[in-house]
């Protein structure tokens, strides 16, 4: 187990109130796996990767639960511990890459002034090292474009850059916030495949954050679906595609307009929209758009359940459930 | 088909980047370089290319934000590009835009209702008694609720602002509606609302759309016939069914094969471009999309492709169907 | 838009946070915020106090009483240079003037110049910026130049020119004073309307068929309204300094009103032998500057909706 996490809360006190943007969630991830977290914007799936990190901001703060990194507690390291994992040990990308690289730095330096604060060498190897991470990653002619400043890239290419440097100290985790979002199809079709190239290559984990279940089926391993700060549904990919079981994920399966469906339907829509986070409904946050609600939904909050591997936190597969299904 | 609605005919717009000393332009950004298409009433037309190949500065052109630096716009047999700014503003009712990003296009110091009514006084489309109504008629039509009248954009979600913007381009009853982008801000769960709803007013106000989109399977859904767009370039125009089942430009094949497919037991087999778009500064005399083609042979470097009808309605623009 | 660490779902996370809630009209947020700037408050407080001095006095003037223990322009030989005692609390001057009469009465000079003058400068270097901004390519070459073209001469120096041009006055003061300061409202506007111009709203507003002069009064002026009265605050307090420079030449107000400036310029020759006549001109100058400074900076961080969240 390369990564675990245990019981995480993350809140932002605001002026208004208190918001649970990450509620009591667990989940590992093993050597060499992709594990991709998939939500709407304020499904709490960023604020994790940045918990994860230790790049919160105010007003968000940990308040609870463990994050293990090769059985070390990350919550209980000084700073100067942090500093030596981030960057090395973990690394990310970031969604927007034209603003995640400083503009006024040449590429090369930004790798190297990384390399070297991680690993004892020389200048001139770090600079060596720059040129090969920039060449694995795709980049045409590394030597001379180490010394491009970034406004003088795409964005594909920034990516890329981007990608080379949270490499380039050969992490064990690397934790891609919406790497292509920013990215047209044929670039967001390269980036994924160098990722998927680079896990073989270096046998890292990935932990994938992303909106686009396309990209997720495409990339991952195994998924997590969140909605509002909770995890609803946990499976490997194949299992999860072939047979979603939380109520959220049939929809935004659904939703979707497909690329090999000739029908001139119209969408599915889940209806209503994600709810304020300072007045989450009592039960279930979903019940309120689910088209399968139940009693009990709107009153209790259903525990995530284990059926042959898969996990959902749904009623609908709770035994207890069954004489009001029954009724329905 | 149907009667023609709006025709472009060679339309080009290039932005000047740089002048020398003397005011002379050395380099020229070809935005949109010579596309001509055309839209018949009721239908809907998606435009489908990357960033930067030119399809918002195409719609910008149609809805009058930029002037174009060559070509003709004929809208309902009148050619606009004739008249004087004056003249054209008078079109403006007829061709309305919704905008890309939910956050950016409304006023933030105006309550909605207050957006919603600004087109029908200004174009004194009714008398200043009926407005009031008419607003609410408008917000009910976007599924939107009367006591929201009063309220600002950003005590709106994404989803709602969108609707917003869709009711504002609704008020002046156009004929023709550019949309651009209209839900690739949104989240997934919203975006079908909002494709749900443009599919509902298309047929209730008999509207016609410009649908403009880098998402192909969301353009898919919505158009009658996809018009691809590379570089400044038209390189592909079909009915969908045609377009998607038989793509014939090697860029929409390789665009085509980028979409990730939600089923991960179904993996196909994969066209990945080499490089980036170029620049549309100072583009190559050849094929636009030579540089990145997997099937270039010698006469795309030299000449530019016409585009050309090679079956009935489907219209490639390459070489290798000349 | 500005990313980096805090990603996109985090935005909206806040935002979702905050759509719900009342609206709040803009005044009364502004008020909210700017309560809890102490600075400010003290600002405000200062200012209203002037404020009521000056009118206070003005009416008192109108009315034909007197409210001021003396007379401001009465002049008595025979009292010349008291010092600060109970009768005179700030002494008397040179021409045997009450001091605190005449500190009060300069008051209600020192702000109308103040706020006429900004009042001048606000209009007209709003109006050229908007256009400047909006319209961009020759026009906006052409006034921007002249701007940079006054704005190369040192402030007092051009007013001192417009004043030769205009001849002495309270009257002509202010308008000299107005007319100095016109570019940096023409900038602070057009360098706004520049990044406010490429919102989609403002090309929403173009394509439902807007006129270009409603587009700048009706979508863009009132989204940039907030720099400008940040920037009119500080103004007026540049605005009292230059009145009080000019009077202190000698070219501003002319006697016998009680201007602080002109008090100053003045009693400088008597810094040695009755010093109270300068020390309590400058320290009302002092006061009023410092005021309207804190005011516009509290106002600053008012507006800003980036402390607001906070």
């Amino acid at each position: 187990m390369l990564l675990e996490v245990k019981n995480l809360r993350t809140e932002f006190k605001l002026k208004r109130g208190t918001v649970r943007a990450v509620d009591d969630i667990s989940f590992s991830i093993d050597k060499g796996e992709i594990l991709a977290i998939v939500g709407e914007s304020g499904s709490g799936k960023s604020v994790t990767s940045l918990s994860i990190m230790g790049l919160l901001q105010n007003p968000g703060r940990i308040v609870g639960g463990e994050i293990l990194f090769n059985s070390q507690n990350l919550l209980k390291m000084s700073q100067k511990e942090l500093q030596k994992i981030r960057g090395n040990k973990i690394s990310m990308i970031f969604q927007e890459p034209m603003t995640s690289l400083n503009p006024v730095w040449r590429i090369k330096d930004q790798i190297m002034e990384n390399i070297m604060t991680h690993m004892k060498i020389s200048k001139k190897d770090a600079l060596a090292r720059t040129i090969e991470m920039l060449d694995t990653v795709g980049i045409p002619s590394p030597a001379e474009r180490a010394y491009d400043y970034p406004h003088q890239m795409s964005g594909g290419m920034r990516q890329r850059v981007m990608t080379a440097m949270a490499l380039s100290c050969e992490p064990e985790l690397l934790i891609a916030d919406e790497p292509t979002t920013a990215l047209d199809v044929t670039i967001q079709a390269q980036i994924l495949e160098l990722l998927y190239r680079m896990r073989e290559k270096f046998h890292m984990a990935v932990l994938l954050i992303t909106h686009d279940l396309g990209v997720v089926s495409e990339a991952a391993d195994r998924v997590i679906v969140m909605y509002c700060g909770k995890i609803v549904e946990e499976a490997d990919v194949k299992s999860l595609f072939a047979q979603p079981l939380h109520p959220y994920t049939v929809g935004l399966m659904r939703s979707i307009p497909q690329i090999d469906d000739d029908s001139d339907q119209r969408l599915y829509m889940i209806k209503g929209m994600v709810p304020n986070p300072l007045h989450m409904p009592p039960g279930c946050p979903f019940s309120d758009r689910c088209d399968s609600c139940l009693e009990r939904c709107t009153k209790d909050m259903p525990e995530l359940q284990e059926i042959d591997g898969h996990k959902v936190r749904c009623f609908l597969y709770d035994k207890a459930s069954e004489g009001e299904l029954s009724t329905k | 088909m149907n009667e023609v609605l709006m025709k472009v005919q060679d339309l080009s717009k290039h932005f000047t980047m740089e002048t020398d000393w003397f005011g002379k332009p050395v380099s020229i950004l070809k935005a949109v370089d010579e596309v001509s298409f055309s839209i018949a009433k009721g239908e809907a037309f998606g435009l489908v290319g990357e960033s930067g190949c030119g399809k918002t500065t195409l719609g910008k052109i149609l809805v009058n934000l930029y002037s174009p630096t060559n070509g003709k716009i004929f809208f309902a047999g009148k050619e606009l590009t004739v008249l004087n700014e004056k003249q054209r503003r008078s079109y403006c009712k007829d061709i309305q835009m919704i905008f890309q990003d939910p956050y950016a296009s409304l006023n933030p110091r105006m309550t909605v209702g207050d957006i919603i009514a600004e087109p029908i006084i200004i174009n004194h489309l009714l008398p200043m008694s009926e407005v009031e109504e008419r607003v609410i008629y408008l917000l009910n039509c976007v599924g939107l609720a009367r006591h929201q009248r009063n309220r600002y954009p950003h005590e709106f979600s994404g989803g709602q602002r969108q609707r917003v913007g869709i009711a504002r381009a609704l008020a002046v009853e156009p004929k023709l509606i550019v949309c651009d982008e209209p839900v690739s801000a949104l989240d997934v769960s919203i975006q079908a609302q909002v494709l749900n709803l443009l599919d509902d007013l298309k047929a209730e106000f008999g509207l016609t759309y410009l649908f403009i989109a880098h998402g192909l399977n969301v353009v898919k859904h919505i158009s009658d016939r996809v018009g691809v767009m590379y570089l400044g370039k038209l390189v592909e125009i079909a009915p969908k069914k045609e377009l998607y089942a038989n793509p014939l430009h090697p860029y929409t094949q390789a665009l085509l094969s980028a979409i990730p497919i939600i089923n991960p037991e179904k993996k196909k087999e994969r066209i990945i471009l080499k490089g980036d778009v170029p620049s549309p500064i100072n583009p190559p005399a050849g094929c636009r999309f030579c540089s990145r083609c997997f099937k270039e042979f010698e006469p795309c470097q030299l000449n530019s492709p016409e585009l050309k009808e090679v079956s009935p309605n489907h219209w490639v623009a390459c070489h290798l169907f000349e | 838009m500005e990313k980096g660490y805090s990603s996109n779902s985090d935005e909206n996370l806040i935002q979702a946070a905050d759509y719900v809630e009342k609206p709040e009209s803009q005044l009364k947020e502004m008020w909210e915020t700017l309560k809890q700037n102490k600075a400010a408050v003290v600002g405000l407080f200062i200012i209203g106090l002037l404020a009521l001095i000056a009118l206070v006095v003005w009416g008192s003037e109108l009315l034909g009483k007197q409210i001021l223990p003396y007379d401001p322009n009465y002049s008595d030989m025979t009292q010349s240079f008291i010092w600060p005692n109970a009768e005179h609390w700030f002494g008397t001057d040179q021409l045997g003037r009450d001091m605190f009469s005449r500190i009060l009465d300069g008051t209600k000079i020192s702000l109308f110049v103040g706020v006429a003058a900004v009042a001048i400068s606000l209009s007209i270097g709003v109006m050229l910026g908007a256009i400047a901004g909006y319209r961009g390519g020759r026009t906006d070459a052409l006034i921007m130049r002249i701007m940079d073209m006054m704005l190369a001469i040192p402030s007092i120096l051009l007013a001192i020119a417009f004043m030769a041009a205009l001849g002495k006055g309270l009257d002509k003061a202010v308008i000299a004073i107005g007319l100095v300061s016109i570019p940096e409202y023409a900038r602070i506007v057009r360098g706004s309307i520049l990044s406010v111009k490429e919102n989609d709203y403002v090309q929403a507003a173009k394509v439902i068929g807007n006129r270009d002069s409603r587009i700048i009064f009706k979508h863009i002026l009132p989204n940039i309204i907030s720099l400008i009265v940040v920037r009119a605050t500080l103004g007026i307090s540049t605005a009292v300094l230059d009145t009080a420079a000019l009077g202190f030449l000698g070219l501003g107000v002319q006697p016998p009103y009680a201007e602080w400036g002109d008090m100053l310029g003045r009693a400088r020759g008597f810094i040695f032998t009755a010093p109270y006549t300068l020390i309590f001109p400058g320290i009302a100058i002092t006061i009023i500057v410092l005021a309207f400074n804190l005011l516009g900076d509290g106002l600053r961080d008012a507006l800003d909706p980036k402390s607001r969240i906070k």
